[in-house]
């Protein structure tokens, strides 16, 4: 056991000896990994900060309940009793159609749209907010009140959101794809980068064999060595994406700024960018033992 | 003690290199392998060692069928065959002492313990002066010592030496196989390769004259 440990550590030291040596390779590798990581990184985060500003903007969901135009007093009577009788009915404001022609005149830049138009040719409306944003729930309240006598049409505002939701469901199935992608990729990298050590350390393989040295003895250094990188490059990915959203959020702050808006990029968190590492560690580690068995075993010499 | 019995030998394309070979050496015999380049000296010694395996018959090791050893094993069976080869195998990107101590990195030995007997190997080789040198610096001849500190430095069984004095002046050569018989005398079975007969009648106890691939009587 104490052997086993000792072997570890010879051959974490005779790794990290290794990598000091050729410094300037080691960086470009680790480079090379750190920003093939970074990309689908970065992806992901855009397509998180998104998300959570459609949540935001599901938070009140609203349905607008145009009555019909010949509709009267007692109707609309009949309808609000209806509303406060709803259980999923959170609230509800009523809009006259001669307040609703003002508002869309002003939005509009109209001094006087009626004059325009002849007559005023918008309905009276309920605007509605439910209890439950879920929208299922929406939908079946948005029938309910469709149903009801006097109303022309029930219409959801937030339809927006799910079309956004159906955009961010692409969005993460497309960082999910390229993340498998670079994944490959990067463990394409650890085993190239790995084969040329074997390559070039053939001469130490082959005697350490002839000396009776198991797979697994010669192996260690290497697998070593592709998990170091792995992990060196997530690390180094982890930075690329900090400082990115660092620097684009001292933008996003100016415009939220504009906007009076409270609103920054959520960056890496500690939990995913450990994944990251993780992840990271694995695939050099498995591109290394991958390019350290096809040497141990191609090789026809002493075997 | 090792056993050749009905050993034949072929290679990919069909050169013969041993036919039908049989013999036992005993533990504790130095025995030397003469006949001329191409005889099949190399070919006989892989064989002990799993470098290659028999195309027909069995090479037994201490009683273990070399030929059928699973990949897994044959590393400990290496461990205790010490091997000294035709062209050295020696390191040039370590020093001697680095070289002389991998054998025992491999069997995991604590390196305070290494350190001690790699000392000890590179002493009986009068090398113990050089050991922070490296390999490129030596003659030929300490070089083919530096090999045989590596090849001892386990204390093997069994010590094969493939053309150790190959290139070496006679003078040399004569030392080096005073230095093998004195392995013998502590208890070591020793098979040196040679195509030097003067050499060959000199120290052994046993003579094996391999010609084309066949056992002279």
């Amino acid at each position: 056991m104490r052997s086993l440990i000792a072997q570890h550590r010879a051959a974490i030291v005779l790794t990290v000896n290794r990598m000091l040596a050729t410094p300037f390779a080691t960086l470009l590798t680790v480079l090379v990994i750190g920003i093939a990581l970074s990309l689908p990184l970065c992806l992901y985060l855009v397509v998180d900060n998104l998300g959570r500003i459609a949540a935001n903007a599901q938070g009140q969901p609203e349905i607008s309940v145009f009555l019909k135009d010949n509709a009267n007093a007692a109707t609309q009577h009949d309808i609000e009793a209806k509303l406060k009788a709803h259980p999923e009915v959170k609230s509800y404001r009523f809009v006259p159609r001669d307040a609703a022609l003002k508002t869309l005149s002003k939005n509009m830049g109209l001094t006087d749209a009626a004059a325009v138009l002849g007559k005023n040719p918008l309905p009276d409306a309920f605007v509605v907010t439910a209890n439950n944003a879920d929208p299922d729930a929406l939908d079946q309240l948005r029938k309910d009140m469709q149903a009801w006598p006097g109303v022309q049409i029930a219409k959801l505002d937030s339809e927006w959101v799910r079309r956004l939701n159906a955009f961010l469901r692409l969005g993460k199935d497309g960082v999910l794809l390229l993340a498998v992608l670079l994944g490959f990729a990067l463990a394409a990298v650890g085993f190239n980068t790995i084969r040329l050590q074997v390559l070039a350390q053939r001469d130490e393989v082959e005697v350490s064999r002839l000396l009776g040295a198991t797979d697994a003895f010669i192996r260690r250094p290497y697998l070593y060595l592709g998990m170091l990188q792995g992990l060196l490059g997530g690390l180094g990915a982890w930075l690329i994406v900090a400082s990115a959203f660092a620097l684009i959020n001292l933008r996003v702050a100016e415009i939220a700024n504009l906007y009076n808006l409270n609103f920054l990029l959520q960056g890496l968190s500690w939990r995913d960018g450990l994944v990251v590492l993780g992840l990271a560690g694995a695939l050099g580690w498995l591109g290394a033992y991958l390019a350290a068995n096809q040497h141990l075993r191609g090789s026809g010499a002493a075997h | 003690m090792i056993t050749f019995s009905q050993v034949t030998k072929r290679y990919r394309g069909g050169t013969e290199a041993l036919k039908e070979i049989s013999f036992t050496i005993e533990t504790g015999e130095l025995a030397i392998l003469s006949g001329p380049s191409g005889a099949g000296k190399t070919t006989l010694l892989k064989l002990i060692a799993a470098i290659e395996r028999p195309t027909q018959g069995s090479v037994l090791v201490h009683g273990q069928n070399v030929g059928k050893l699973t990949r897994g094993a044959v590393p400990y069976l290496r461990r205790n065959i010490g091997m000294v080869f035709q062209e050295g195998r020696l390191l040039f990107d370590r020093n001697v002492f680095e070289n002389v101590i991998l054998p025992l990195r491999i069997i995991g030995m604590p390196h305070k313990e290494a350190a001690k007997r790699v000392r000890a190997a590179l002493d009986k080789v009068g090398l113990l002066h050089r050991e922070k040198a490296q390999p490129v610096t030596l003659s030929g001849g300490e070089q083919q010592r530096l090999a045989i500190a590596r090849a001892i430095v386990n204390r093997p069984a069994i010590l094969i030496a493939d053309e150790p004095t190959g290139n070496l002046d006679p003078e040399y050569a004569a030392q080096l196989m005073d230095m093998f018989a004195a392995f013998n005398q502590v208890g070591v079975t020793l098979v040196i390769a040679t195509h030097d007969p003067g050499l060959a009648a000199r120290a052994a106890s046993r003579v094996l004259h391999l010609r084309d691939g066949v056992l002279q009587a």
